[in-house]
Order: structure tokens, then sequence, then C-alpha cells
């Protein structure tokens, strides 16, 4: 079973959270892993109003697109821009500069510790 | 229904490959990255399992014969240690499979099916076996296929395998053309080794009886390293065949489409005849001669994406209204990449004659967007 990092909370989805003012939203490696390789972001844009467990963007793979959803609601204040232009990153770094956009959260969804993570994503 | 696996499926198991349900198979969609696959093959080399492949044996003195009332190709004219891309069609000229057969011996020939199609294509040539003196034999249990594919795959194969002129049926590896085969040595085992394959590079496919194929594998592998050799995947073959213009059975081909409307007519051979010049009544003929002489309904073409997103399998190509948006639809995606190797999707889709000429400026309807595509001559890849 994969390690997750403990700091962080994760969807049933696949995304990553951390407890940051704004959080940071990313995907999992696991979500990575079957992915395979990102070609393609389409993320929220900065002063969107967004809701936990909706359609905020699409992640596409080389094999195929994939729908991203906000693990939280609120603002989303700032996006990754690098990620856009480069996003091999979100394979090479999902927990770290593959990161996708950050919130000012005003409310959560359904959120998993690392270790009820590790048991959803087998 | 169960998947079967490859004789080589520890192998990938152990190399923690991502694997995939494809064509009733358990086979590698990757090892490590689809896009790390594609460029070894294009700059050194890749070895693919492709032991999910059919296997079919047709032999006896009217085998030639059999084969041409059964596919489209003209085998009589076939020399021996040579191979052929042919298709076996229905009666209404539909493609039942598009396959690869080799003459790899008097009287003997080799046909290999898709994997999906493989059981389909045996039952219409043993029916279509009746009255030829000829046996035909699914043989495709005992065999796994191994393929180096990239610019490094004969240096590598040289490594692993050597030439025995009494099993080699005349030809020597340096004067192997293009859809040609020679048996070689993999240590005392003989093998098959055939410069065909499906990326658009140079290349090799191995046949090699089940019970060496890991021993093989394994050989290549290490061999290979030094060269840049890679295990690759499923992914990274069909981003491979698409840059190389390849048709893939169920995208572009199917029991709706003939040879004809996926630009393949040049294999139908509607003026191959028997000995005393009477044409030779294939399965498909009447059909496939009366498609040859009409207009084509749609046309398979190429399409190069001019934004970053790709086109996918089923997508919608539309005209482009004056505002930028989804007009009137034209054709249907068949395939799509983001092409590694040229660093912009590409496509192929079936559209309208009308809009098949080169150059035409059409959009693939990406989830309600227009993303510009531009009909394009293919292969889109050509090896330098």
């Amino acid at each position: 079973m994969a390690d997750y990092p403990s700091t962080l909370r994760y969807s049933v989805e696949h995304e990553w959270i951390d407890d940051g003012t704004p959080a940071t939203v990313g995907v999992t490696s696991f979500a990575v892993e079957a992915l395979g390789d990102v070609v393609y972001l389409e993320l929220p844009e900065v002063g969107a109003e967004i809701e936990a467990g909706t359609v905020v963007g699409e992640i596409e793979s080389t094999k195929s697109v994939s729908e991203l959803y906000s693990p939280v609601s609120g603002t989303v204040v700032e996006v990754n821009d690098t990620a856009v232009d480069d996003p091999a990153l979100v394979n090479s770094e999902p927990f770290g500069a593959g990161w996708l956009f950050k919130v000012e959260v005003s409310g959560e969804g359904q959120l998993l510790s690392a270790e009820e993570y590790a048991q959803h994503a087998g | 229904m169960t998947t079967k696996k490859s004789p080589l499926h520890d192998e990938h198991v152990a190399l923690g490959a991502h694997l995939t349900a494809f064509g009733g198979w358990d086979m590698p969609l990757r090892y490590t990255s689809d896009l790390a696959e594609h460029r070894a093959v294009r700059g050194a080399a890749g070895l693919f399992d492709l032991s999910h492949m059919g296997g079919i044996s047709v032999t006896g003195p009217e085998a030639a014969a059999f084969l041409d009332h059964a596919l489209v190709g003209n085998f009589s004219a076939l020399r021996p240690m040579r191979a052929r891309y042919t298709m076996i069609c229905a009666d209404d000229g539909g493609v039942l499979d598009d396959l690869i057969v080799y003459h790899n011996g008097t009287d003997e020939y080799f046909a290999v099916p898709n994997a999906a199609n493989a059981d389909a294509v045996l039952v219409a040539m043993l029916e279509r076996a009746a009255g030829f003196d000829v046996a035909v034999r699914d043989i495709s249990a005992s065999l796994a296929l191994i393929a180096v594919q990239g610019p490094r795959a004969e240096e590598i194969l040289r490594e692993v395998l050597t030439e025995d002129p009494e099993i080699s049926g005349g030809t020597a590896l340096d004067d192997l053309r293009y859809y040609a085969c020679l048996g070689m040595r993999f240590g005392a085992e003989g093998v098959l080794v055939a410069r065909t394959g499906y990326t658009g590079e140079d290349g090799f496919e191995i046949w090699v009886d089940t019970p060496h194929a890991v021993a093989l594998w394994r050989a290549l592998l290490a061999a290979g390293e030094p060269y840049g050799l890679v295990p690759a995947g499923l992914a990274a073959r069909d981003s491979l065949r698409l840059e190389a213009g390849m048709p893939l059975y169920g995208n572009e081909l199917d029991t709706t489409t003939t040879p004809y409307d996926a630009g393949a007519g040049r294999i139908v051979k509607l003026d191959k005849a028997h000995d005393d010049g009477t044409p030779v009544d294939f399965v498909g003929r009447e059909a496939l001669a009366a498609r040859s002489e009409a207009d084509p309904e749609r046309v398979l073409v190429g399409l190069r994406g001019t934004g970053r997103r790709p086109a996918r399998s089923g997508y919608t190509v539309v005209r482009t209204t004056d505002g930028g948006g989804v007009g009137e639809q034209v054709g249907t995606v068949t395939s799509g990449v983001p092409s590694p190797t040229l660093g912009h999707p590409v496509a192929m889709a079936y559209v309208r004659p009308d809009v098949a000429a080169e150059g035409t400026e059409l959009a693939v309807d990406v989830r309600g967007r227009a993303e510009p595509f531009v009909v394009t001559a293919m292969p889109f890849y050509r090896r330098g």
C-alpha cells in the first residue's frame, strides 16, 4: 500500500488539500498513476466560486480525460500556471510542484485522513 | 469473461507494468511512462510483448489458392519469406479484420489477426476452406510474439539471435527487407523473424515457441539496455502507430467499413486471376468491385491540431461558426492523441468528401468547444 502524506487530507475523487490559508489543492499519486502522462490541465479561474464535490476542471493525459473535483467550497485565489505550462509536473511531483490551485475555504466536503485514503485507494 | 494471460505475464508484473484488458487479454498498458516509452522507440528501441495477437497456420497444396479466395490480397503472387498486409472481408465488403500474412515455407503461410478478432477470423477462414486441399489451424497458444522496434533494433537483434543458413529460408539479415522474414537461432531454438511492425520505425517481430518466450524476452531486455531499449506497452504502441498513420481495428476499421473507406483500396486485388486467366471469386469481391467504382460517402483523413487539446475517438468533427463556436457536423474522430514526437495533437477521422482536401480548416467538438484542426496528409511522422 502506498504512503500518502499524513499532513494532507483527501477526497474520494483523489484530490488532496493541505491546511494552509489559503489551502492548496492537487491530485494524488494514485490518481496520477491511473491517469498516465498528463498533457493538459484546465483549472478554475482565479476568483471563481467553487463548490465541494463539483467539477471544477479537467486533467487530460495521453490516454484519457478526467474531471477535476473540488474537495472544498470557497473562492479560488491562485492557479499553478507553471503546471499549466508544464503538466508533466503533476506526474513528477503530485504532492509538490504539481499542485493545481489555492482556495479560500468556506466549507468542506467529505475529507479522508491519509490512512483512510490509503484504504480507499487500495 | 476471464482475461487470457501472455506467457510473459509474470515478467510484466515483475517489471511493475500497469496492466489493462485488451482484446480479451491482460496486457501491459505501460511500464513507467507512455511518453518515455514512445520516445525510446523513436530514439533508440522498445520491446513489446504482442503475444495477444492471433496466429493461424495455413498449410497444404492449395494454401495460396485458399488465401486468394478468403482474403482480399493476391497470395499466389507472394514470394516465399515475404509478408503482406491484407484484410478479410464479409460478403458485403465490410472488414472483419486486418492482418499480416507471412509466406514462411513451401505451401505454408502464417496469418496474424488482431487479438479481439482472432476467433472470428479463424471461424471465417475454416468456413472458407471448404473445398480446398488445405489445413487451417490456430497455433497462437504455442507461440509468443515479441517485437523490437526502433532505430537500434537491428543491433540489439544481432546481440541475441544468430543466423543459420539451414533454417533462414534463403535470406541473410543484412538483406532482410521491410515485410520480409527469415528463420534465426535463439541458442539452439529456431525463431521466425520478420521486418514488420506497427510503430513507423525499423524493427522486427519475432515468433518464438512459448516455452522459450521468457528467456528471449530477458535476453533482449538485457542486450538492449546499453542501446537505450525499454519495455513498452500498448499506450505507446497506440501513439506510435497513430503518428505513423496506421489504422487500428475497432477505431478506423470495423464491419461497417470497407478497405476503400479506410484508404486501403490498393490492397484489394480485384483483378487477381487463376492460372487459366479467370478471375478469382474471393469473398466480398462483388461488393468491393461496386464500391471501388462509387463515390465515397466518407473519407479517412489525418487531422493536425493547432491548439493544445487532443481529439479523442468518438468526438465530432465540425465546421467552425463565424463566432468560433461548434458548427455543422462533418465527420467523426476515430483515434486521437497528443503526438509526443510532433508536440501537437494528431487524429484520424472519417469526414465528408467535400471537406477532405489537405489544408481544410475544421474543428473538433471537445466537450462543447471548437478546437481547431487542419486536414493533413498521413503519415504524420516519417522516420528520417
